[in-house]
């Protein structure tokens, strides 16, 4: 069965490995209870990683578009395509939105965002006190929005994987052949 | 403190009478904030009870006093929670020192629409010597004030115990403010 391509591979599992790390640290520092070193570090490193994974989007749309992916298996049924493409464009439309909707509850919040604290990104809107728990509560649903889905995709992958076995998860490993 | 504040007041009501009233202060077209860099990024905390009392006179300009007062208590830095946080003991300390306070010792003309400040800045009980530029112009009836602060907060206790890494707030946090005042 044709693999991705190993960029594609790489990319995708960059942008896992930091979407699971992201969004565990955001649970983690919002759950530390008032002011601390620690809780703004862990502040600071989230809003890093979002902004790399917003990034990394952009070039993963680039190349999806230019390179097209592998088709499915012949056999898989027609609602079965169609869902995977949903759930792949949702994935996408998440990928983007989800940083996003973070980076301008920073900036709503009042608190640009310093890429690595050495390079300042665009201030694209005032603090806006009106605006801030609006955006905060956006961040979150589409945070666990995207936590479902990522799970639907997980499942999905196991079940070509283990019942199906026709080699579609086996498409995106890294080390498989 | 108490009887240094009647002090003040009353070597303020003093040059009163020597000189011109001292000038009322448009609170409305006034602020006071402190913008420091955490992680590198730059914080605005805005102040929203404060009080000045400026005597300026254009035409005396050596003769002119300013004293500001601000409540601790009311720094903004646009979360409740942490506006909750900075009153506490390792920051402003705000139910044992409610306010911070700057009272002049010497101003001075420095060019056209320009002033040269001295004078002792008080926050957390601790009493610095400083010196800034200061720009007044006029808008219409009134004298609006300008200027900026350099400190180091750690001069002052802002920020104890593990709140002294600088790495994470930086020392340097610039005062800003815009007095607006007239007769």
């Amino acid at each position: 069965m044709q693999r991705y391509s190993s960029v594609a591979i790489a990319l995708h599992w960059l942008i896992a490995v930091l979407i699971v790390g992201t969004f565990t640290l955001g649970l983690v520092m919002t759950d530390i209870p008032g002011l601390t070193p620690t809780k703004l570090r862990y502040f600071s490193w989230h809003k890093w990683a979002g902004v790399t994974v917003l990034a990394l989007a952009a070039l993963r749309l680039l190349w999806r578009l230019r390179s097209r992916p592998p088709a499915y298996p012949a056999h898989m049924p027609a609602w079965q395509r169609h869902a995977a493409h949903s759930l792949h464009g949702l994935l996408y439309l998440l990928m983007f939105a989800v940083p996003l909707s973070g980076y301008f509850y920073s900036l709503a919040a009042g608190v640009p965002v310093v890429y690595f604290g050495l390079f300042p990104l665009p201030v694209l809107i005032e603090a806006d006190a009106a605006l801030k728990p609006t955006l905060g509560a956006l961040h979150y649903w589409l945070n666990m929005l995207l936590a479902a889905l990522v799970a639907l995709h997980v499942l999905a992958a196991f079940k070509h994987l283990l019942f199906d076995r026709d080699g579609v998860m086996q498409r995106m490993l890294p080390f498989s052949k | 403190m108490k009887s240094l504040r009647i002090l003040l007041a009353a070597a303020l009501l003093a040059g009163t009478a020597a000189h011109a009233a001292p000038l009322k202060t448009d609170l409305a077209k006034s602020s006071v904030s402190a913008t420091f860099k955490q992680m590198n990024v730059p914080v605005e905390a805005r102040f929203k009870t404060f009080a000045a009392q400026i005597d300026y006179d254009a035409a005396k300009p050596e003769a002119s006093k300013a004293m500001v007062d601000i409540g601790t208590a009311s720094m903004d830095l646009g979360d409740a929670e942490y506006n909750r946080e900075v009153a506490k003991k390792e920051w402003f300390n705000t139910a044992q020192f409610p306010k911070a306070t700057f009272v002049s010792t010497s101003i001075k003309p420095a060019g056209a629409g320009k002033l040269a400040v001295a004078g002792k800045l008080t926050i957390k009980g601790k009493t610095a010597d400083v010196t800034f530029p200061l720009t007044v112009k006029a808008d219409g009836k009134q004298q609006v004030f300008e200027g900026q602060l350099p400190i180091k907060r750690l001069a002052f206790n802002i920020g104890e115990g593990e709140w002294k890494d600088t790495s994470m707030v930086a020392d340097e946090v610039v005062i800003k403010f815009r007095v607006t005042a007239g007769q």
